[in-house]
């Protein structure tokens, strides 16, 4: 038995990536970036406002925190559900409370399900991501062109009519994203996304209609992977987000400005035993010099604008 | 199969209209103990499997049957110390294999409500009509063995069909008629009970049943600490306890002998019962006794309420 010989060629054996989607970058190799006020450390706090249908195709995977037991799994669907009708309204004392400006990710289709919950966070002032159609519409490597483009137009159109927001912002559900992906969506006027981990920083990717700037929202340090992958308690999430915000905010005294993207989910954090946690954690990230509480649009400016430019 | 669930409205939890319970208290609290059977030779279900091992699946079947043997009568002594009946969610064939169970728990006063025959037996597959002979047997036998019409339902190990809480709701009525099928433990989507929707158009209720403090979810899926369960129930209580000076809500633990009763987390749970009970606006109740008062005081002016934050729409 043995391979074919081209498994022992290396087309993208060279300097830098092995593909063309952006450059190759250490974070230590760039510019310093200054935030307004000469603050240090930008916090962008996202709440992803999901829809997780009973009907679950999982295609082609099931969506972490999605159904898992037959149909109907009431149980699965109720406990996201509680987010949207419950713990959203304990998150928005909170951020009242504590001066957050937050940005929500809203899964569109609940533009048609709860107009009363789009509206009621419209109404805050604060800044939408378009969060995808609903959880259970993945964008997935090979998936038909013509069926995500139906997809993300319909999404964006939805969330656009009923928000009377531009949306310029997108977060894919789970993350996940087909070859084609970044294309699609500044195609239909997207302008930043959270989708890629690789970097701490907002950077640049190329697409067919010009940069996808990708804004920084760390999967690992989510309520939902912490507690619910790492099977972390609330309290240890707790240090782990403080701990990572006394770090970068420490970083950027000597390396430039820096930024925290923090992803929270109204279904989990909203809990009764679980909101004082995010409180905590609010409460002490605002009490600290040298930090610059923003939406993503306004981070993504000031980056843009910093007399550094923008790492490529 | 159905997109949405359509059981109930939305329901923003902000700006609703106060429910009260007796004597002013914020939080009626009830525990919900899961007295349950499984059998070491269930039949097979094409959607799920009763055991990961073949039969005799030793390991998961004797420390079930621990919990009836060693752990209830643990679990029953000390919710007596704190003043609780506790509410049981029943497979009722319970009643066949421990009468002696049944008696004890009878002597109490404390509420049983179905949780379907065995937790082998699995809603899923069932046609219409068996589903609902499932349920009709589950309230009969409660009935037959303790004399309560039974209220609330809580489907068997959480399996269920599009049709569930309609026929626990129609075979009550037919039974009982407005005594008996008129809560549910099945939705996880609210700290409140609300109204839900059932075809029959009875007046009908979700009850909370926090999955969220069910000693199973905690210990056996998220792996929590016994300690650190403690905490989290001294601050689930807490909060449901500051927003009920608002607007009443609920709290409940459900629990199984099998795993709240282990001599090693005994104690957590004797804690946290002990700090619940220490506080003066407490309601400790059983279900049905929460979802009568609801349904007498709270539920008109939440359909109300509901229809008009849907823009009239609502149920």
């Amino acid at each position: 038995m043995s391979l074919p010989d081209d498994y022992l060629e290396y087309p993208w054996r060279q300097y830098g990536m092995d593909h063309d989607r952006y450059d190759w970058s250490m974070l230590s190799d760039r510019p310093k970036v200054h935030w307004p006020d000469g603050k240090q450390l930008a916090v962008w706090i996202n709440v992803s406002v999901e829809f997780y249908p009973l009907n679950q195709r999982g295609v082609p995977f099931k969506v972490p925190n999605g159904m898992t037991m037959p149909y109907p799994d009431l149980r699965h669907y109720s406990l996201r559900d509680y987010g949207n009708r419950v713990g959203i309204f304990r998150f928005l004392q909170a951020f009242e409370r504590h001066g957050i400006k937050p940005t929500y990710a809203i899964s569109a289709q609940l533009a048609e399900l709860y107009p009363s919950l789009i509206e009621r966070l419209a109404d805050t002032g604060a800044e939408f991501l378009c969060h995808g159609w609903n959880m259970d519409h993945l964008h997935y490597g090979g998936q038909d062109k013509a069926e995500e483009v139906e997809q993300i137009k319909r999404a964006l159109d939805t969330l656009r009519k009923h928000s009377g927001q531009s949306i310029e912002g997108w977060l894919s559900p789970a993350k996940n994203q087909s070859e084609n992906t970044p294309d699609l969506l500044t195609a239909e006027g997207i302008r930043y996304c959270a989708d890629w981990v690789n970097d701490d920083m907002p950077y640049a990717l190329k697409t067919a209609h010009g940069d996808l700037m990708m804004m920084p929202l760390p999967t690992e340090i989510e309520d939902q992977f912490v507690l619910g992958n790492n099977l972390h308690s609330e309290d240890s999430w707790v240090e782990q987000v403080k701990d990572a915000f006394d770090f970068l905010l420490e970083e950027a005294a000597t390396e430039g400005g820096r930024m925290l993207g923090l992803n929270i989910h109204p279904w989990l954090m909203g809990q009764p035993h679980r909101i004082g946690c995010l409180e905590s954690v609010l409460e002490y990230m605002m009490s600290k010099d040298g930090v610059w509480q923003a939406s993503a649009s306004d981070i993504l400016k000031a980056f843009q604008a910093s007399n550094t430019g923008r790492a490529r | 199969m159905m997109e949405s669930l359509n059981a109930y409205d939305y329901y923003a939890y902000e700006n609703r209209p106060k429910i009260e319970w007796p004597n002013g208290a914020r939080v009626a609290f009830w525990v919900a103990p899961n007295i349950e059977f499984y059998e070491l030779n269930p039949p097979t279900n094409p959607s799920r499997k009763a055991w990961p091992q073949p039969n005799p699946a030793v390991p998961g079947y004797s420390i079930r049957d621990w919990g009836n043997r060693v752990g209830h009568k643990r679990q029953m002594d000390l919710l007596e110390k704190y003043g609780v009946r506790g509410s049981v969610s029943l497979s009722v064939a319970l009643c066949d294999h421990h009468p002696e169970i049944i008696e004890q728990c009878k002597e109490r006063g404390w509420e049983f409500f179905s949780h379907g025959i065995y937790n082998t037996r699995y809603t899923y597959n069932m046609s219409e009509e068996q589903e609902r002979a499932m349920i009709r047997d589950s309230i009969e036998s409660i009935y037959r063995h303790t004399g309560q019409k039974c209220a609330g339902y809580l489907a068997p190990a959480l399996s269920h069909s599009e049709h569930t809480l309609d026929l626990f709701a129609e075979v009550g009525t037919e039974l009982f008629g407005d005594e008996a099928g008129f809560y549910t433990c099945d939705l996880f989507h609210d700290d409140q009970p609300t109204p839900v929707k059932v075809r029959s158009g009875k007046r009908f209720i979700s009850m909370p049943y926090s999955l969220e403090m069910n000693d199973t979810i905690v210990y056996a899926v998220n792996k929590v600490e016994p300690r650190h369960y403690l905490t989290m129930l001294k601050r689930h209580f807490d909060r449901l306890y500051q927003e009920g000076a608002e607007s009443g809500t609920v709290m409940c633990i459900p629990t199984h002998n099998y795993q709240i009763s282990c001599p090693h987390r005994i104690k957590a749970f004797e804690a946290a019962l002990e700090y619940i009970t220490g506080h003066s606006d407490v309601w400790v109740a059983t279900g049905r006794e929460i979802a009568e008062h609801y349904l007498t005081h709270g539920y008109d002016a939440a359909q109300s309420a509901i229809a008009q934050q849907n823009g009239g729409q609502g149920a």
